[in-house]
């Protein structure tokens, strides 16, 4: 079980825990002016790294609070955490390794 | 390829074994092949096998970054079936079914499938509606699978507790007689000899670094840690590695990398007779010819390529076990692991070409991909023979999330991952 740091609470049990997916999926201002190819982008494609790593959790038996992570998919090492609108100090991956 | 027969048998007891030899070779990477497939898993070899045998395409290589099988294909617990609620997926699975009942035949080598009857437990009204309307679905499929109610199941599977007294009592169930179990390793091996009879070159040790495009994009080869092979056509079986793969090749996949974890007990005399599953309390068990129970966990929440997962799911795991089969609570596991399962979407594979010109793809098959080995290697060595898709495949498109014509098999899984 992973221990994670919430930035508002402190570290906690994984279980305490969802994972939301990756971070920053920004959703298009005007999604009827996208093509199909465009919006399947948005909608399914990942970058799904062994890497770094920025994705969404929230906390959910706790303060209930969404945050960023950035974690290294090969070790499951928590990076960094951050809070929601921020961006992460450290560079992320993307499906290369 | 030397046979295995009765005769073979008796005349190496007599020579005391010493005389089997190896089962494929170990060559070097020739300059180029007409067909390069990227990962030497179950699904990776089995297209190898069916490009020789069906196709007739024999200068093929497989290439491994580790050994052959050992990733997911020798990692996952062996379940086999096929009622699946779609058309599309019933087709697919269906197909391997199939296959699977004649393969230890055609391979001349003992994949022990066992139709010993899966057996997915209701424990709700909405388990029961469900399931009944997949028997429904499968029979017009011509796939064979039944209701039982709860005393049938209790009489078709012993061990199984179905007191009103229990937490989540067991209402009936759906059976399907025909699916089962096999031996992953000897898939494997049975794809791997077969395919090296034929003059498949299976590279072991030898881990594709890059993907090399013409002027024009199209895929001519691929770059690996034994140097450049050339390629007129290159065919992506990496399982949970396919996002790093596709991607140097310039794709980006609608795909998710999960830790999928499994379990084994202690080795006992045969206990349990089928395989059960149950979606609602989260669990699945059969019992190995070894004697272990092979129990199924779920995947983390997290992508990870790490191949282990989080002690809590498989204790979930075991606290529905121990509810639905209360003989197992003293039984101890002898040791778990995990591997990298590839989720797309809608939970149903991608089997087919990719944007890139000479690159196909077969992927996506998630938490339950080793009962489709063999149909999934048959229709991908056509759809790499001939550059279309199989009939069966045609579905299982990449651009299927751009149209929109998911195949959402999300709920079928054998266990709601």
């Amino acid at each position: 079980m992973l221990l994670i740091d919430c930035p508002f609470c402190g570290t906690r049990p994984e279980t305490e825990f969802r994972c939301g997916g990756e971070a920053h999926i920004a959703r298009p201002t005007d999604p009827s002016a996208l093509d199909d190819g465009a919006w399947a982008e948005h909608l399914f494609v990942r970058s799904n790294p062994r890497g770094l790593h920025a994705e969404r959790w929230i906390h959910a038996h706790g303060c209930g609070r969404w945050f960023n992570a950035v974690r290294d998919t090969y070790t499951d090492r928590f990076v960094e955490t951050y809070k929601a609108g921020e961006q992460p100090s450290h560079p992320i991956d993307d499906a290369r390794a | 390829m030397r046979r295995f027969s009765l005769a073979s048998l008796l005349s190496e007891a007599v020579g005391g074994h010493q005389g089997w030899g190896r089962q494929w070779r170990a060559p070097e990477p020739k300059p180029s092949y007409d067909v390069v497939i990227v990962g030497g898993g179950g699904h990776g070899l089995a297209t190898a096998y069916y490009l020789a045998t069906v196709h007739g395409i024999t200068n093929v290589a497989v290439v491994e970054k580790g050994w052959i099988g050992g990733g997911n294909t020798g990692r996952n617990t062996t379940i086999i079936r096929s009622n699946y609620l779609y058309d599309e997926s019933a087709h697919l699975y269906e197909h391997a079914l199939k296959l699977w009942e004649g393969l230890s035949q055609e391979l001349n080598y003992n994949v022990m499938f066992s139709q010993r009857g899966v057996l997915m437990l209701a424990h709700n009204i909405h388990d029961i509606q469900s399931f009944k309307r997949h028997v429904y679905a499968n029979r017009l499929n011509g796939i064979d699978n039944e209701w039982l109610s709860a005393e049938e199941c209790k009489a078709f599977c012993p061990p199984l507790n179905i007191s009103r007294e229990a937490r989540y009592p067991v209402l009936g169930g759906a059976l399907q007689r025909r699916a089962g179990t096999a031996r992953h390793d000897a898939v494997a091996w049975g794809y791997a000899r077969g395919a090296d009879a034929r003059g498949v070159d299976i590279l072991q040790n030898c881990e594709v670094t890059g993907v090399r495009r013409d002027a024009g994009g199209a895929a001519i080869g691929v770059e690996t840690t034994r140097g450049f092979i050339g390629a007129k056509r290159v065919g992506v079986v990496a399982a949970g590695n396919t996002s790093r793969v596709m991607d140097m090749a310039g794709v980006r996949m609608p795909l998710e990398s999960y830790p999928l974890q499994a379990l084994v007990s202690e080795p006992v005399k045969p206990v349990f007779p089928c395989v059960v599953m149950s979606n609602a309390v989260h669990a699945y068990i059969s019992q190995s010819d070894k004697g272990e129970l092979v129990i199924g966990a779920g995947t983390d929440q997290y992508t990870s390529y790490s191949q282990q997962g989080g002690l809590h799911i498989t204790n979930h795991t075991l606290d529905a076990i121990c509810e639905i089969f209360p003989q197992f609570t003293r039984m101890r596991m002898l040791r778990s692991w995990g591997g990298i399962v590839d989720v797309t979407p809608d939970r149903s594979p991608i089997i087919g070409r990719t944007p890139v010109d000479n690159l196909f793809v077969n992927c996506g098959w998630g938490t339950g991909g080793f009962k489709a080995t063999p149909g999934s290697g048959h229709v991908f060595a056509h759809t790499l023979a001939t550059g279309e898709p199989h009939p069966i495949n045609a579905p299982f498109t990449l651009d299927r999330f751009r149209t929109g014509r998911l195949i959402d098999e999300a709920a079928a899984a054998a266990v709601a991952h």
